[in-house]
């Protein structure tokens, strides 16, 4: 919260002033049920008819200014939520793009994504709300509570004693009841899962004619929650009803004190008809300030949530220039790391690499393959061992300066929503030659060429137009686009029919000599040409080499390659 | 108001059908009908009480009329509790009709999906389907149970205040024929006005957080290419747009309560003066003056929110709409009259010139002549997108032929009940299925009343056993959604031990293991060929080692068939299939 009144502070000048205007408006409106009872008790009685006109008149000119104000104020109240939240979502946004992939696997992207999008909106709501609700709210309720005192305190007491009841109560089954639509919630997601499986896996359950099965089973989640939902709201529907007894019963109160009071000639019969207006102004207020702490309590927790990503600290820190002269373009010295920080993803991996050598790594899901790549382009930084490029220990090289060396395939990467050539070239503004270049070395140039708009036809998100092939062919023409001093290609072949990753693999080798490249794979035939296989299992390196050795040596190699080329290499 | 114009040919048709599902509850509806009727009367009668009881009071001190005062405050809280009671009952049944509704809608929505055709959950995305059982029909219901009780309660109240606001006061009435007027004007002035600027702000905000999900999602890639500035600044203009379409929704917006209030507070003032001058008149007590003011803000109370209301029902007739059209979505055609189960299934499997395209006037597979026997290994290859998958979906029926027959040892697939065509193949999909259950469940889902045994036993042949007992509840492990608790080739594997308990004659393979690892790989294959023996296989694979052995290789490119034969033979073509060979090698 202390972080969001930093938000607010640049605002306050506007917020004062708007709330100022608020304040008379409310005033205002406060003031009209108070010249009803004047003109019934003082004016009416004098029988000057003038007189009534003027009061009238008074009230017509109180109820324009109330408008006039509430209105300029709401706007006020609007323009300042509006600021405040733009600028808390940029620098959130800011920061979230600037998270180590260390922070990002903590926070994880689905709760990231709703910071940045639901908590970002509740803020606003709240900001406005509170500017609106939370000056006219209390004064309408302390302020009609003085006008009433000052009317007649007795009957104003009678009056008060029922508000905190009425509190009391909308807090008591409020509390009982949100835990019960947290839970009904839980019932829907379930409800949502069946639906969701449904739907994939149709072809299944029809091949089985399991219909009937799914039709009970969704029958069970269905009367869960249907079940869960009258639960939740038989208990909140108590309070509306309850709400209105205490309500009336006060007023009932109101009429009997009043009618000792008259008869005592401590008070007039306009006072009690002002007094049942102030009434109702008086529960209204009591209903949305209970409204506002509502909103407040989901505003503070999103508040909290928004808080713990700005204040993130930097984890990846840079270090003072370390290095060491040898030939070597990327090098590896027992590199050890963790991602939870308890059995090591990566062990003790060394590994050398001259300029324009081309490196496979192989291995089972999850053997810490992608790891290296993440360490490699500083995702995270080793728990042991350093890794060096040019010489230069990479925790020394500054961000800009060491992904620029870059061009990069990952497992599962993605495009945006932009036009083919903008996913291209992505933000590094390369002239069209190069970007036309790249798709042709990674054989997308066919496809796109076959589009009516050429490179400006625009990709959905995530590319869901085009096929898993084209995509891939996308993802190689960015990756080699600025002509990389390092190209990484996380099992970036798997989508590729054989015969396209075979001559993507010979473009690679006659167009981009000098790049250093390292290929991830799980197909023995995209990685047998390289300098250098490393073959991995459980984090670490078991054997490295050439093809022609592996084949030899290793057991494990020979039996991957077989199951996959068959024996036709021998041939 | 535009956007009703598409909705309106159906609207009755729609609101007909919206009856119907009350009227199936006719009695819990009459129920709440007369609930309501008398809760408001009881409630109505209170001012009219209040005033009484001011009246009794009088203005002269001294003169209060005890007795009659008291007898009014008895009434008065007898109606309030009374009409308090009634209230909660009412809500309590509205809560349990709604409920019942709700239930029949989203049960003959699902029930109505489980008939539909394949194609249907092709076309459909999945986000859609959910919205519809979850959000459309929980708007709809939320509209059925408040707008429509308050539609009608208000009705009460209306009617009911300004009978007695006539009784009292024929002539201050007449105050409300200028401001009701006007406050009905404005709010549809302003909702007219306010609907399309919300609908932009929840656009706005809807294309912010489609850009955040992109991007946050993508921030690996981001990061790789040091792009982090140039994407801050396409944020700051959807955040711009979002946080302005905002602001002007409620620039507008916010203008209508105090607008509303404003024409109350005309109202109050205008009664004010005429009470006072007519009660100068002696034409009126200050009790009915009182009675009158509160009646007067009853009144006004409904009229104010109608406008709400009325666009709630609108947005509530939309959603009932497109879930009607999902309940209308016309399903799999029934099996012809003459229909025959398939029993004893040997698996001989014929195409007679078949003729089959996704649209009309794309035809994809043209004249398919094919002969499976018993036994056989039909494999289908070719480059990822080219269509594979479309023999599968007419062998199952998943889609019908344009032209031509298949037959299934020599029946005609159209005269045999899609059950037990369907039952006579088993599927193990690329895309693994396994539902929220546990291992047990997620097996034994094929076979009725399988037993422990019988699992245990297909799972051993899988080789997944061992794995099975490592986990710490066995097999009664739950699965759950990601699945994190289990890797992509243990799911494969658990398919295949689901697909074994099916004793079926034929068999489908897609893609079976191009998600998971070699060495993961070469453990499916053995499962595989375990399930496969004495069985009619059709594989579709992209490694071409597994293939090699087929009876018969279909090479599909571009949605075509283009080769056919066997792998010698097609090697000697020296066509598309030697090169997609050969590069395997490059």
């Amino acid at each position: 919260m202390k972080k969001y009144f930093e938000y607010i502070k640049p605002q306050i000048p506007k917020m004062s002033f708007g709330l100022f205007i608020k304040f008379i408006g409310t005033i205002m409106d406060l003031l009209l049920p108070w010249i009803l009872a004047f003109m019934i008790d003082d004016v009416v009685p004098t029988k000057n008819k003038s007189n009534i006109i003027f009061w009238g008149c008074m009230m017509v000119l109180f109820s324009i200014l109330a408008v006039t104000a509430n209105i300029v104020a709401n706007r006020m109240a609007s323009r300042v939520a509006m600021n405040t939240t733009q600028k808390i979502r940029y620098d959130l946004f800011k920061k979230i793009l600037y998270l180590s992939c260390k922070q990002i696997d903590d926070f994880t992207i689905p709760s990231l994504e709703s910071r940045l999008t639901t908590d970002t909106y509740n803020l606003h709501q709240m900001t406005g709300s509170m500017q609106r609700l939370g000056v006219r709210a209390p004064i309408l309720l302390i302020g009609g509570i003085i006008i009433t005192l000052s009317l007649d305190p007795i009957l104003s007491l009678t009056l008060i004693s029922v508000l905190p009841i009425i509190g009391y109560t909308v807090y008591k089954i409020s509390k009982k009841g949100i835990p019960l639509y947290t839970e009904q919630q839980k019932a829907t997601d379930n409800m949502v899962r069946v639906v969701r499986e449904n739907a994939v896996g149709v072809r299944i359950i029809r091949a089985l004619s399991k219909s009937d099965f799914e039709q009970q089973r969704f029958d069970s989640v269905n009367n869960e929650v249907t079940g869960k939902e009258t639960k939740a709201s038989v208990i909140m529907a108590i309070s509306n009803p309850l709400m209105n007894l205490f309500f009336y019963l006060g007023l009932t109160m109101v009429i009997l004190v009043g009618a000792f009071r008259v008869n005592s000639g401590f008070t007039q019969a306009g006072t009690i008809i002002a007094f049942l207006t102030y009434f109702t102004i008086i529960l209204n207020a009591m209903l949305s300030i209970t409204r506002m702490f509502v909103m407040l309590s989901k505003a503070i927790a999103s508040a909290k949530r928004i808080n713990e990503v700005l204040t993130a600290e930097e984890d990846l820190k840079m270090y003072p220039i370390d290095h060491v002269d040898n030939d070597y373009h990327i090098e590896f010295n027992n590199v050890s790391f963790s991602y939870n920080k308890k059995q090591n993803n990566v062990d003790d991996i060394s590994f050398k690499l001259k300029k324009g050598e081309t490196l496979g790594i192989i291995g089972a899901t999850g053997c810490g393959k992608s790891t290296i790549i993440n360490l490699l382009i500083r995702f995270y930084d080793p728990d042991k061992g350093q890794i060096r490029i040019n010489g230069d220990n990479i925790n020394s090289i500054p961000f800009n300066k060491l992904h620029s060396k870059f061009g990069i395939v990952f497992q599962n990467d993605i495009l945006f929503a932009d036009s083919i050539g903008e996913n291209i070239s992505f933000g590094r503004k390369l002239p069209n030659e190069e970007i036309e270049k790249a798709a042709e070395f990674a054989q997308a140039k066919l496809f796109i060429d076959d589009l009516e708009e050429g490179y400006s036809y625009n990709l959905t998100s995530k590319g869901t137009n085009i096929s898993g092939g084209q995509k891939q062919r996308l993802l190689i023409s960015r990756a080699i686009a600025s002509n990389p001093e390092i190209l990484i290609l996380d099992d970036s072949s798997s989508a590729l029919d054989y015969k396209t990753d075979a001559e993507f693999r010979k473009v690679l080798l006659n167009n981009y000599k000098d790049t250093t490249t390292i290929i991830i794979a799980q197909r023995i035939s995209s990685i047998r040409n390289a300098d250098l296989i490393i073959v991995m299992d459980e984090g670490k390196i078991i054997v490295m080499g050439k093809h022609s050795d592996l084949i030899k040596d290793c057991t494990l190699y020979k039996q991957i390659s077989d199951s996959q080329m068959g024996e036709k290499q021998y041939e | 108001m535009n956007n009703n114009v598409n909705v309106k040919p159906d609207k009755k048709y729609v609101l007909l059908r919206l009856w119907n599902y009350l009227y199936h509850y006719k009695w819990n509806l009459l129920l709440v009908f007369i609930l309501s009727l008398l809760s408001n009367v009881l409630a109505l009668i209170g001012p009219k009480l209040a005033g009484d009881a001011i009246d009794a009071i009088g203005i002269v001190p001294g003169q209060v009329q005890f007795n009659k005062v008291f007898i009014y405050i008895f009434f008065m809280l007898i109606f309030y509790i009374l009409s308090s009671c009634l209230l909660y009952i009412l809500s309590v049944v509205m809560i349990k009709l709604s409920r019942k509704v709700t239930y029949k809608m989203r049960k003959d929505l699902f029930d109505k999906l489980t008939t539909l055709p394949v194609g249907f959950f092709d076309k459909t995305q999945t986000g859609e389907i959910v919205s519809r059982i979850s959000y459309d029909i929980d708007t709809v219901n939320a509209s059925l149970s408040h707008d429509l009780l308050q539609v009608s309660t208000s009705a009460i109240t209306v009617i009911g205040s300004l009978i007695m606001m006539i009784i009292i006061s024929p002539l201050m009435v007449t105050i409300f024929l200028l401001t009701i007027p006007c406050s009905i004007l404005f709010t549809k002035y302003m909702t007219k006005k306010v609907r399309p600027l919300y609908r932009k702000r929840s656009a706005n905000l809807g294309e912010l957080n489609g850009y955040a999900e992109e991007v946050i999602s993508g921030q690996k890639t981001i990061k790789a290419y040091h792009q982090e500035e140039s994407i801050i600044e396409r944020f700051e203009k959807r955040n711009n747009n979002a946080v302005e379409a905002y602001f002007k929704a409620d620039y507008y917006g916010s203008t209508t309560g105090p607008g509303v209030n404003f024409i109350n507070n005309l109202s109050l003032s205008l009664v004010s003066v005429f009470g006072a001058l007519l009660f100068l008149f002696g034409k009126i007590t200050p009790g009915n003056l009182s009675s009158f003011v509160l009646y007067s803000r009853k009144f006004s109370g409904p009229i104010n929110e109608m406008a709400n209301i009325i666009s709630e029902l609108q947005s509530a007739l939309a959603a009932a709409v497109r879930m009607f059209k999902m309940i209308d979505e016309v399903p799999e055609p029934a099996d012809s009259i003459d229909a025959k189960a398939l029993n004893n299934v040997e698996g001989n499997v014929e195409f007679k010139n078949v003729d089959f395209g996704y649209v009309p006037n794309k035809q994809i597979i043209k004249n398919l002549n094919l002969k499976v026997q018993q036994g056989g290994l039909i494999a289908i290859v070719g480059p990822t997108g080219a269509g594979k998958t479309t023999i599968i979906n007419l062998l199952m029926r998943f889609y019908d032929p344009q032209n031509g027959y298949i037959y299934v040892d020599d029946n005609d697939i159209m005269k045999i009940t899609r059950k037990s065509l369907r039952r006579a193949y088993t599927m193990v999909l690329q895309d693994t299925w396994l539902f929220t259950g546990t291992i047990f469940e997620n097996i034994a889902y094929v076979k009725k009343d399988a037993t422990l045994e019988e699992v245990i036993g297909v799972c051993k042949v899988a080789k997944i056993h061992s794995f099975i007992t490592q986990l710490p509840n066995g097999y009664n492990t739950v699965i759950n959604e990601d699945g994190m608790n289990i890797s992509k080739g243990q799911k494969q594997m658990l398919t295949i031990a689901r697909a074994m308990l099916v004793d079926s004659k034929m068999l489908i393979f897609d893609e079976a293991t191009s998600n998971v690892d070699t060495r993961t790989e070469q453990q499916i294959q053995e499962a595989m060929i375990q399930l496969m023996q004495g069985k009619t296989c059709f594989v579709i694979a992209h490694r071409l080692s597994t293939v090699k052995n087929a009876d018969i290789i279909l090479v599909v490119k571009d949605g075509h068939i283009i080769e056919q034969g066997k792998h010698d033979e097609l090697l000697q073509k020296n066509g598309f299939y030697t090169g997609l060979f050969n590069s395997q090698y490059e």
